[in-house]
């Protein structure tokens, strides 16, 4: 077992460094100066030159590179272009934000999607099956920014019961924090639940196909609480996996949800410092995204031990 | 190595998931009682941010610009004058609602015989929000810091004709200037001139240390920024205990928002097609006046003057008869309607109806495409394929595909490329002139004078105009208007750019807010000293 969490552990520092790489490669393609752009109107080719070899954009690209990953191994993000402050003092705040709106969206869908998915896959024939899959299908369908925009015209505006957009830190105020997200928590996680869904149904459909299911049933045992026994640990293995390759799209979907409800997170703060060609923010925080995509995917594959315990028993036999 | 399992852990472990489950529902659940649902929760959403106790007086100003830093002499981007000059930074002289110079921290100003030396007299009452007084040595170093500091390059040009200060005593101080300028003088009324405590310097890009009415209270990053009352302000105190800028990127959160009555005062409507749901006269009051924004089709006019690197537009532009024929080709009212809503004002040179030497100049050139044909053919081009490479922003990318089909009409191709903003419209058009038509709008006062700039980006080489603006700048005020307003009409009879119309300035507010001036005068602030709210 600790060579498979080691080996994970590998293939996971190996992904880091080449996202790094490909990160490091895109965003130098981007076109645009940005000392030109800091600068602004007025600017002389000595000043402009001179902006350049302060911020240590004429240096050869390799060199950059180097400096940008050296920074970060030390936990040196660097320190934004335009304003000159630290990029972590940037993406902190931020972060806090992209978390509370990715973890309420991941848990809402999973509260709709597992009773729903189960109900979908014991009733499959019946006509609560056949209802639960049209509306799973109908909101994959919805785009989250359009379901978003008629949540803050529905209880932002018309019946005024949340506040429309805006965000205010947990620490600062809980509840006002947490009125600001059920809005974007809710256009986020029903979508995602939508998707969710059509995995839990034939996660469980399986389940039910299988000896132990049929013995748990000839026992005496409830549909449901065979389900809830037997099927939830065996569906989870494929549910974790579906899980964990959502998170990216999760994320993505945070980014538009967090410009409709105006959230200041990571996805508004990446999308500002693209159009200014402020580089060294747009790396760190696409870098952390990364990390924690992939984090997330490792922690899955090494849950799955945990989860399956013939995984473990292959092992030590 | 493997531990077996005992066996009820089993079954234990999904029902830890559901109790983390149920416990995310009822955190859900929690989160939805607001105001209306629960008896025992009253609380009104934006004000429980705030301190408790007696009622605040609050305003919520909501914006579309956000500053990136929180010194406004940093960058030469608007956003930080707007929320911060007059209310949190001061400067010796201020722009007046009206677009005129009147006294702020300097109570009066004198100028020598030959206009060279300025001496102002400082308010002796000024005093920095920690109490130390502004005195002329502050001023002396504010000055130094543009000139010599990590500032803004338009700002150190601004500031670059000052050759000394001598601090006479502490409430005098003599400014003495290498040739005499008026635009220094309103240069001093902006950004460049503000008056920070040298004290904060080192620290300007993330707190702010100024002599104003309002002082940081807090700065959220891609949301606020929250302004408290000084309570230490050496003049008319400030009338709300906390003010806050709202910034939104999309037009339709900012109205969401205003319709929820979140917001106090939209400073400026940026979707002119959303104003009717502001139509309800008993909630909202709406101010149309005008910008210093002007939309304008820029044309690379191809000049290539010494110590100019030329720019790489089509070689006809530099033919008058061309650049008359492209701004006759197009109907700029039918754009204004069509592309803003018909708000805002049609304009006929680089200026604005709130420039004091304002002159209307929109029948230089008057819409008619047959005229434009014959100039077009008469200059050996009756067809033309031009790059048309607007700033991809909302005014500009519905303006560049109106001008387009108005060129179409008389032979012209105009061949659409939208440039992100600012990095690729700033690096390819503003910088390296890598273009043939472009549109942006121009928010900088004053910025006529770009035209008696060979480098700048319309690549405009005109010596009278030259001369008009460096006789404005040399002059008495009086002089300045008259020379400011002949600089506009050359240009205007060149053709050296088409100006489509200017924004207007579209303010929404609750009703019960009173003194929100109409228009957006040049200093660029949204200055809240004037506002009062029932």
């Amino acid at each position: 077992m600790a060579r498979q969490v080691l080996a994970r552990l590998g293939i996971f520092a190996l992904s880091l460094a080449v996202a790094s790489v490909v990160i490091f490669v895109i965003t130098q393609a981007l076109p645009g100066d940005v000392a030109a752009v800091i600068l602004g109107h007025g600017a002389t080719p000595e000043q402009l030159a001179a902006k350049r070899a302060e911020l240590g954009t004429d240096r050869p690209f390799a060199v950059q590179y180097l400096d940008w990953v050296g920074g970060m191994v030390t936990g040196d993000f660097g320190a934004s272009w335009f304003s000159g402050l630290p990029v972590s003092m940037l993406i902190a705040p931020r972060a806090e934000v992209t978390l509370s709106l990715v973890v309420g969206g991941l848990l809402l869908a999973l509260v709709i999607a597992l009773p729903l998915g189960a109900l979908a896959a014991l009733k499959r024939r019946q006509w609560p099956g056949f209802l639960t899959s049209a509306a799973a299908q109908v909101g994959m369908a919805i785009p989250a920014f359009w379901a978003g925009i008629l949540l803050v015209f529905l209880f932002g505006v018309t019946l005024g019961w949340l506040p429309p957009n805006g965000y205010v830190p947990l620490g600062r105020d809980p509840l006002a924090w947490a009125r600001h997200l059920v809005l974007p928590v809710l256009a986020l996680g029903v979508v995602q639940a939508a998707v969710l869904v059509r995995y839990v149904r034939s996660a469980f459909l399986e389940v039910l196909g299988e000896d132990y299911y049929r013995t748990a049933r000839s026992i005496g045992w409830t549909r449901w609480r065979a389900l809830a026994r037997h099927g939830v640990r065996n569906a989870a293995l494929s549910l974790v996996t579906v899980l964990g390759l959502q998170l990216a799209s999760v994320i993505v979907g945070a980014i538009v949800i967090e410009r409709v409800f105006v959230l200041p997170g990571l996805g508004s703060l990446l999308l500002d410092m693209v159009s200014q060609h402020d580089l060294v923010v747009v790396r760190g925080i696409v870098m952390l995204l990364v990390l924690a995509v992939l984090a997330i995917n490792a922690l899955v594959d090494v849950s799955y031990v945990f989860i399956d315990p013939r995984l473990r028993a292959k092992e030590s036999s | 190595m493997a531990k077996p399992a005992p066996l009820n852990a089993t079954a234990r472990r999904p029902r830890r998931i559901i109790g983390v489950l149920v416990a995310a529902v009822a955190l859900v659940l929690a989160a939805c009682t607001g105001p209306g649902m629960s008896p025992t929760a009253p609380t009104e959403p934006a004000a429980s941010a705030s301190q408790p106790g007696a009622a605040a007086k609050t305003l919520v100003i909501g914006a579309t610009a956000e500053p990136a830093t929180l010194d406004p002499t940093a960058t030469d981007a608007a956003a930080g004058t707007q929320a911060l000059l007059y209310n949190v930074f001061e400067t010796l002289v201020r722009i007046d609602p009206e677009g005129r110079l009147a006294p702020l921290l300097a109570q009066a100003w004198d100028v020598s015989e030959d206009r060279l030396t300025y001496t102002f007299r400082l308010n002796t009452a000024a005093r920095f929000s920690d109490g130390t007084p502004v005195d002329a040595d502050a001023v002396a170093a504010n000055i130094e810091r543009i000139q010599q500091g990590t500032t803004a390059p338009k700002l150190k040009t601004a500031m670059s004709v000052v050759a000394s200060t001598e601090v006479v005593d502490p409430a005098t101080i003599n400014i003495t200037l290498t040739r005499p300028s008026v635009t220094w003088l309103y240069d001093m009324a902006g950004a460049a001139g503000i008056v920070m405590n040298p004290a904060g310097f080192a620290t300007a890009n993330s707190e702010t240390a100024g002599s104003g009415p309002l002082t940081l209270d807090r700065w959220l990053p891609g949301d606020s920024i929250v302004l408290q009352k000084n309570s230490n302000y050496w003049g008319t105190p400030a009338r709300f205990d906390e003010v806050t800028f709202r910034y939104f990127k999309d037009p339709n959160a900012m109205n969401a928002s205003m319709l929820s009555g979140q917001l106090d005062i939209i400073s400026n409507l940026q979707a002119p097609e959303t104003l009717a749901q502001f139509s309800d006269t008993s909630r909202f009051t709406v101010i149309e006046g005008s910008t210093d924004g002007e939309v304008t089709l820029s044309i690379n006019n191809g000049a290539a003057s010494e110590g100019v690197t030329p720019g790489t537009g089509h070689e006809a532009l530099a033919d008058v008869r061309v650049r008359r024929a492209i701004t006759m080709a197009i109907d700029r009212q039918a754009l204004l309607d069509t592309v803003w809503f018909g708000k805002g004002t049609l304009i006929g040179s680089m200026t604005v109806p709130t420039d004091v030497w304002y002159e209307d100049l929109t029948g230089t050139h008057p819409y008619n495409p047959d005229e434009a044909r014959r100039l077009l053919a008469e200059a050996g081009h009756p067809q033309l394929t031009l790059r048309l490479q607007p700033a991809a922003l909302p005014y500009a990318s519905k303006a560049a595909q109106f001008v387009a089909s108005q060129l179409a009409a008389v032979g012209i191709t105009a061949q659409v490329e939208e440039l992100q903003f600012p990095a690729r419209w700033v690096d390819t058009v503003l910088q390296k002139a890598d273009y043939d038509l472009s549109i942006v709008a121009h928010v900088e006062p004053r910025d006529v004078v770009t035209f008696a700039n060979p480098g700048y980006y319309w690549r405009y080489d005109n010596p009278a105009v030259q001369e008009a603006v460096a006789r404005a700048d040399a002059g008495t005020l009086t002089e300045y208007e008259a020379e400011m307003r002949t600089a506009a009409r050359l240009i205007a009879e060149d053709a050296a750019a088409v100006w489509l119309f200017a924004l207007p300035n579209l303010v929404v507010t609750k009703t019960g807010i009173t003194g929100v001036p109409a228009n957006a005068n040049s200093s660029l602030a949204f200055d809240v000293t004037t506002i009062a709210k029932a």
